[in-house]
């Protein structure tokens, strides 16, 4: 099964949004990368590239991120590590309950889950 | 070129050198930082290359090439936020250049992958009030200031650094477009980078450090004679 990681500067966002995604697609391997590995706010290469060794089963992960240097520290954990990781281009709460829908689906790859969390960017909340 | 075993020596003091001056700049790059950041700049830049000073300090088996992506690796462990992918990744890729040592040419090579991997990792043009507004000037001077002038490596630096000033102040009157500093919008006007800031700190250190070991002017501009003393011909036998 495909990993999910969620990238945060604040930790409290990123296991929130785990639990969220949890709740729908709760098979999938979710990890939270939040904060800076230090209590603080903030984002880190090393926690983030930990999180992509632990979600992935094999088959590869994908990342959901928020702002700036989470998206930064996610491409140069993911340049560092072997695993096949991609990062969705998408809103990050949106784009993670996608991703776990996905991801629970057996037939799933990283790119399908990549582009079913990328289907949020569309998503209106007032019609 | 200077020998191997003093590239080493002049890395591990050009280390320690940046390492000192940003813990003395640290409250005023977190001052600038909490005008249009998020305040850490100072503190998190500091720590990581204090670490980084000290992960090289006490090597002397490591080639120069491998020492700097040493400082580039701990940078990306011990720098928070956005500075470690942007100072230590791109420390840590552009050392790659380094591969046959320190030279006028490597040094060149290495501005320009730094340049390179800077724009792509932060997704930043000039002009949108960041680091490679100091960087870009910089690495222009340093490149033409070598590879058409002909210019000593070390009076080619300290052009390069003029020009790195010269592009803090032009973040100042500039709206931000990158960075935290964009959702600050039209009220980041008026307000100098702080990425732009340690940067041109950083060039000011590695200069020091470089007029201890290079013969060469430190005190120029960043700007070329209007009209050239010599001629094409003169420079082509130069």
């Amino acid at each position: 099964m495909i990993g999910l990681v969620v990238v945060s500067h604040s930790a409290k966002a990123a296991e929130g949004i785990c639990e969220l995604a949890a709740e729908m697609g709760g098979d999938a391997p979710l990890e939270a990368a939040g904060g800076d590995g230090d209590s603080g706010i903030g984002t880190d290469a090393e926690r983030i590239g930990n999180a992509i060794a632990a979600a992935d089963e094999g088959e590869g992960a994908v990342v959901l991120v928020d702002l700036g240097s989470a998206v930064m520290n996610a491409e140069l954990a993911i340049e560092m590590t072997d695993a096949n990781a991609e990062i969705a281009d998408a809103p990050i709460l949106e784009g993670a309950l996608n991703a776990a829908v996905e991801a629970t689906n057996e037939k799933s790859t990283v790119d399908s889950v990549v582009e079913k969390a990328e289907e949020a960017q569309s998503y209106r909340k007032l019609s | 070129m200077v020998d191997e075993s003093t590239q080493q020596e002049a890395i591990r003091a050009a280390a320690e050198a940046v390492a000192d001056r940003l813990e003395d700049e640290k409250e005023y790059l977190t001052d600038l930082d909490s005008a249009i950041g998020d305040a850490d700049h100072g503190s998190n830049l500091a720590r990581g290359f204090r670490a980084a000073a000290d992960a090289v300090a006490d090597d002397e088996e490591s080639t120069p090439e491998e020492l700097v992506k040493k400082i580039g690796v701990t940078l990306i462990s011990k720098v928070g936020g956005a500075s470690g992918p942007l100072y230590g990744g791109s420390i840590m890729s552009a050392s790659q250049t380094l591969d046959e040592g320190v030279t006028a040419e490597s040094s060149v090579a290495f501005a320009e992958a730094y340049l390179d991997k800077v724009k792509d990792r932060g997704d930043a043009q000039l002009g949108a009030k960041t680091m490679v507004d100091a960087l870009t000037p910089a690495v222009h001077t340093f490149k033409k200031s070598i590879e058409v002038d002909e210019l000593p490596p070390l009076t080619a630096f300290a052009k390069a650094t003029a020009a790195a000033e010269r592009g803090v102040e032009y973040t100042v009157p500039i709206r931000a477009r990158k960075g935290r500093a964009s959702y600050l919008g039209w009220r980041s006007v008026g307000h100098q980078d702080p990425g732009a800031t340690s940067t041109w700190f950083i060039m000011q250190e590695l200069l020091d450090v470089a007029d201890d070991y290079l013969d060469g002017e430190t005190d120029v501009d960043a700007r070329s004679p209007t009209i050239p003393d010599e001629t094409p011909d003169e420079v082509d036998d130069a």
